[in-house]
């Protein structure tokens, strides 16, 4: 662990994986070798910048945290970091701002019961009452009546204890992560293809394309910072085709934007392989080296001409005929996607869709040619790598597979008859809430009061549960409805690995030390597991001795770290896994000796069908209800719903509607769909499909676009399908207020937000994204 | 044109507004952001751009011409500093003077604040806060060379037309080559591009 932020601050060389792909805007002014800390600030005030990463996205930008001579964290400065080379959104910007808030809970919050209020006790009473009821519960019903849920949020180290503590302290089956909301489907599919898990190339790639893919991803608000590579790209000529019902940032600028109805992407995609096939412009000797299933793949695109997916998806059947040729026709060609076309109950077939157009056409595991998906979360990769999620084992071995457990419980210690089998998925437990089969909870750093679809069965859920324990920094709507909130540290305060979406593995320095009263999550775990009387398995004074374990855990897997230390982190910037021996230079770029990971070493491809979202249209409810991200919050906004730019910046959800339905723009406009219906400010834009309504969900009940979207799940990767249901709109009174975020007692909330907080106005900016001067 | 200037290329804004995070960072007017960023087509597009202050050259600053307290200074590079606080009357006559909007008045401080082209940073040799952070190159710092080679075949115009005034301005805009036309519609005329005087 790093004592001293200065003694980090030193270790701040930064060498690139491959210093010829440098991002554009960067090679004049921004390769001069990064921020002269030791001129600039360290020397002036007793300043000092800690090199580090940001805690959202998967993008995981590098920068310096400004930590002033009392060694608290105080503000942000640009670092020329491989990833993003001194770029940042504005969510990277203000992320510093948390560490210090007001809103941070700083003593362990605890009531017997959901009647009465939070009082503040000690570490002591709060952790014994907790392990008292988990003994009791799992006394009386069995050890599955209790339920773990972790986050993807979490350094990697964090998330491999918490699958470790679910099946070895609380030997139960129950867990899962907050990284199944976010882009299993992608994995599912990666993993049927490719046997690995993750993305084929890294970012850099893209510069290097002729043509570019993005499907399904709102480039220019989720991951702003990987803007800079599609603007290269675009710069050296590359076409660029977005597929989306919104007109985005990026789509704007596409050479071809499709703007298909939500939940037809497989159709669509399939459908331009058809014309990949009928224009004999697949890559045969490539599909005969290298893959398998490409006959039923090949009959099962037979089946979507360009006249079938016009009408499934709403649009011209031309332009999937220009899409397929401009794909396949480039020398090199990559398609990404995110959470637009795996936030489906067909997610898995949208991506395996995806898949078989760039094995089709070859463009695979070169530089500039082959695939990717971003994560939204900052560790959305490395979060389920290690045994977070149900079904995984560290190294992301199976749990079902015998020789996987094995392997596992001679490295913990114990047993292969104690390790519990595969449990369910988060949804899926949340229904086991419901049912009382799950009796107790503890949930670590999620918020599924406003991340879960379906808000009405998520709160019957977890109001079922006879005890529920909530790790976080702020008091999330989540957490104010527990039994115990456990004060955590923010990622500023402890170190640890995050892996991003090229599944570059990078490192988080500590910047400051926690305030007084609050605990790393690894120490409340370890201290639980020892109360439970498993303290001889989790014996781990800090972050680093957990790694150390979790890369012997992960050797010789697919997923394998054992070559990277924490030393080679802060030396390269990050290293891509798989880094098998510590010489190893990691695996940037997936495929290049033209091999997967399934023993074969070939693609398998996968005949995919169409089918309609699971909440049909009927006369009542004809539109489309999808739902996503704005650029200003991250995810259920329990971080940046609380820091003050970001709040004035964009305030309040909104309805994008188009402006054939008659609305006036920041009239109340009502959106019903068969779970419930609640009010918006209309954003009217010609930016959406006519059938189709945008809500951004950020915001908890009684902005909640969860209270509105379906709980039905992908039956391959249990991911809900967020991004279609059915719905209508209708006028309204007036729009629904926006709650501030809960506070715990005795705590001032940040005045300057809560008046933005409770602001019932519709938002002010032409595309309802922030405040503009000219409002 | 100065040497290093910023450049601001709409073509590359998404509108996520982290200019004027970045802005607020800035030591010499923290907490308050000094950029503005504007949807030029709304309800119809999600196009936006961000205006810094353009750091005019000729006529040099309009906002320190008028200045009834001689509290703008610019400096011997072109730069237009914010107001002099120890001058400043918070008279408004800058915000009034500025063809491009720029300049902000504390109403309860009386004290005028706009951007200084991070003078804290640039000193030091680092890019402004804005154009540092900027993820799409949307505001780019540098010079017009530097800017060509990563960006080949990139037009850029410093010269603007407000009804019968020309202003050229230190900060340059690029503009698409498929508009360079007089006047350029829907947008600030431009009258020069890569110092070529398009009128005629």
């Amino acid at each position: 662990m790093t004592a001293d932020p200065r003694a980090a601050a030193d270790r701040r060389t930064i060498v690139p994986l491959d210093p010829s792909l440098a991002p554009p805007g960067t090679r004049a002014f921004r390769d001069a070798g990064g921020i002269p800390a030791d001129r600039w600030h360290a020397d002036q005030n007793g300043e000092t910048l800690v090199p580090t990463h940001c805690c959202f996205c998967g993008v995981q930008c590098g920068m310096y945290l400004r930590v002033d001579h009392g060694g608290k964290v105080f503000g942000v400065e640009p670092r020329n970091h491989d990833i993003n080379r001194m770029r940042l959104c504005p969510k990277g910007i203000n992320a510093y701002q948390q560490v210090n808030h007001p809103d941070r809970l700083t003593a362990p919050l605890m009531r017997r019961s959901r009647d009465e209020e939070f009082r503040e006790v000690s570490w002591e009473e709060a952790l014994d009452f907790t392990v008292s009821e988990v003994k009791r519960i799992q006394q009386t019903y069995g050890n599955d009546a209790f339920g773990l849920l972790g986050g993807a949020s979490l350094f990697s180290e964090k998330t491999y204890l918490v699958g470790k503590f679910a099946r070895v302290a609380l030997k139960s089956r129950h867990v899962d992560y907050n990284g199944r909301l976010c882009m299993v489907s992608a994995a599912g599919a990666n993993k049927l293809a490719f046997g690995i898990d993750r993305a084929g190339n890294p970012f850099s790639d893209i510069l290097l394309t002729d043509c570019l893919l993005i499907a399904g991803s709102n480039v220019g608000e989720c991951f702003p910072v990987m803007t800079q590579y599609v603007w290269g790209a675009r710069d050296r000529g590359a076409t660029l085709i977005v597929v989306d019902p919104r007109e985005t940032a990026i789509a704007r600028t596409a050479d071809i934007h499709v703007a298909l109805k939500p939940g037809t992407d497989s159709a669509f995609f399939t459908s331009v392989l058809n014309v990949v096939i009928e224009e004999g412009l697949t890559d045969e000797n490539f599909l005969a080296g290298h893959a398998t299933g490409w006959e039923e793949v090949r009959a099962k695109a037979a089946e979507y001409p360009p006249s079938r997916a016009a009408a499934i998806c709403g649009i011209p059947a031309e332009q999937i005929v220009e899409v397929a040729r401009a794909f396949a026709r480039a020398p090199k060609a990559m398609a990404w996607h995110a959470r637009g076309i795996e936030h489906h109950s067909q997610g898995v077939e949208n991506c395996l869709s995806v898949i078989n157009l760039c094995t089709a056409t070859g463009h695979i595991g070169r530089p500039g040619a082959g695939y990717g998906t971003i994560t939204g979360q900052g560790n959305g990769q490395g979060g389920r790598e290690h045994g977070q999620k149900s079904d995984l084992l560290p190294g992301g071995r199976s749990i079902s597979n015998e020789e996987h457990r094995r392997q596992i419980c001679e490295i913990w210690g114990i047993e292969e008859s104690e390790l519990p089998p595969a449990g369910t998925s988060m949804m899926e437990m949340v229904w086991q809430m419901q049912r009382r089969e799950i009796r107790g909870l503890i949930g670590i750093c999620n918020n599924p009061f406003v991340s879960l679809p379906n808000y009405r069965v998520v709160k019957e859920g977890y109001d079922t549960t006879e005890f529920h324990a909530q790790f976080d920094f702020f008091l999330s709507e989540t957490a104010a409805n527990a039994h115990v909130v456990f004060p955590v540290t923010t990622w500023a305060e402890d170190e640890g690995v995050m892996a991003n979406a090229e599944a570059r593995v990078v490192k988080h320095n500590k910047a400051q030390d926690p305030p007084p009263g609050v605990r790393t999550d690894t120490w409340v775990i370890c201290e639980l597991a020892r109360r439970l009387g498993a303290g001889d398995k989790f014996d781990f004074p800090d972050s680093r001795s957990v790694f150390d374990e979790l890369r012997v855990a992960s050797a010789g897997t697919v997923n394998d770290y054992y070559g990277i230390t924490y030393e080679r982190l802060e030396e390269t910037g990050g290293i891509a896994w798989p880094c098998p021996t510590t010489d190893h230079p990691g695996t940037p770029r997936l495929f290049e000796d033209g091999k997967t990971y399934h023993p074969d070493g070939r693609i398998h491809l996968q005949a995919v069908e169409w089918h309609p979202p699971m909440d049909p249209y009927d006369d009542e409810h004809p539109m489309s209800l999808t739902t996503g991200r704005t650029v200003a919050h991250f995810l259920s906004g329990n971080q940046t719903r609380r820091l003050g730019a970001l709040v004035e910046q964009t305030p309040r959800p909104w309805a994008e509607i188009h402006p054939s339905h008659g609305f006036r723009n920041g009239e109340p406009v009502r959106v019903v769909t068969r779970r419930g219906s609640e009010v918006f400010p209309a954003l009217v834009t010609e930016a959406i499909r006519p059938d189709t309504v945008f809500v951004p969900y950020h915001w908890p009940v009684p902005a909640a676009a969860n209270a509105l979207t379906i709980d039905a799940l992908d039956p391959r990767s249990k991911i809900p399908e967020y991004k279609v249901c059915a719905c209508r709109i209708e006028h309204a009174e007036r729009v629904d207020e926006v709650p501030a975020p809960p506070v715990a007692p005795g705590h001032v909330a940040y005045p300057e937000t809560q008046v933005s907080r409770t602001e019932p106005l519709p938002p002010t900016a032409p595309q309802g994204r922030g405040t503009s001067e000219r409002s | 044109m100065m040497g290093r200037t910023i450049f601001i290329d709409p073509g590359r804004c998404i509108g996520c507004q982290a200019c004027v995070s970045a802005c607020r960072e800035c030591d010499s007017h923290r907490g308050t952001s000094m950029i503005h960023l504007d949807y030029t087509d709304e309800g119809h597009s999600v196009a936006s751009l961000p205006t810094v202050c353009m750091h005019c050259e000729d006529p040099v600053a309009p906002c320190a011409e008028v200045c009834p307290a001689d509290a703008i200074l610019v400096t011997a590079d072109g730069v237009v500093q914010q107001a002099d606080t120890t001058r400043c009357i918070g008279c408004s006559n800058c915000v009034n003077a500025c063809p491009f909007g720029v300049p902000k008045i504390d109403l309860e401080a009386k004290l005028q604040m706009k951007c200084n082209l991070c003078y804290d940073r640039t000193a030091y040799g680092l890019a402004p806060m804005c154009a540092t952070v900027c993820p799409t190159g949307a505001l780019f710092y540098g010079t017009v060379e530097e800017l060509q080679a990563e960006r080949p075949g990139v037009q850029v115009a410093d010269s603007f037309v407000f009804g019968e005034t020309e202003v050229r301005t230190g900060v340059a805009v690029v503009v698409p080559a498929e508009r360079v036309q007089w006047p350029v519609p829907g947008g600030l005329p431009v009258v020069e591009i890569n110092g070529k005087d398009v009128r005629r």
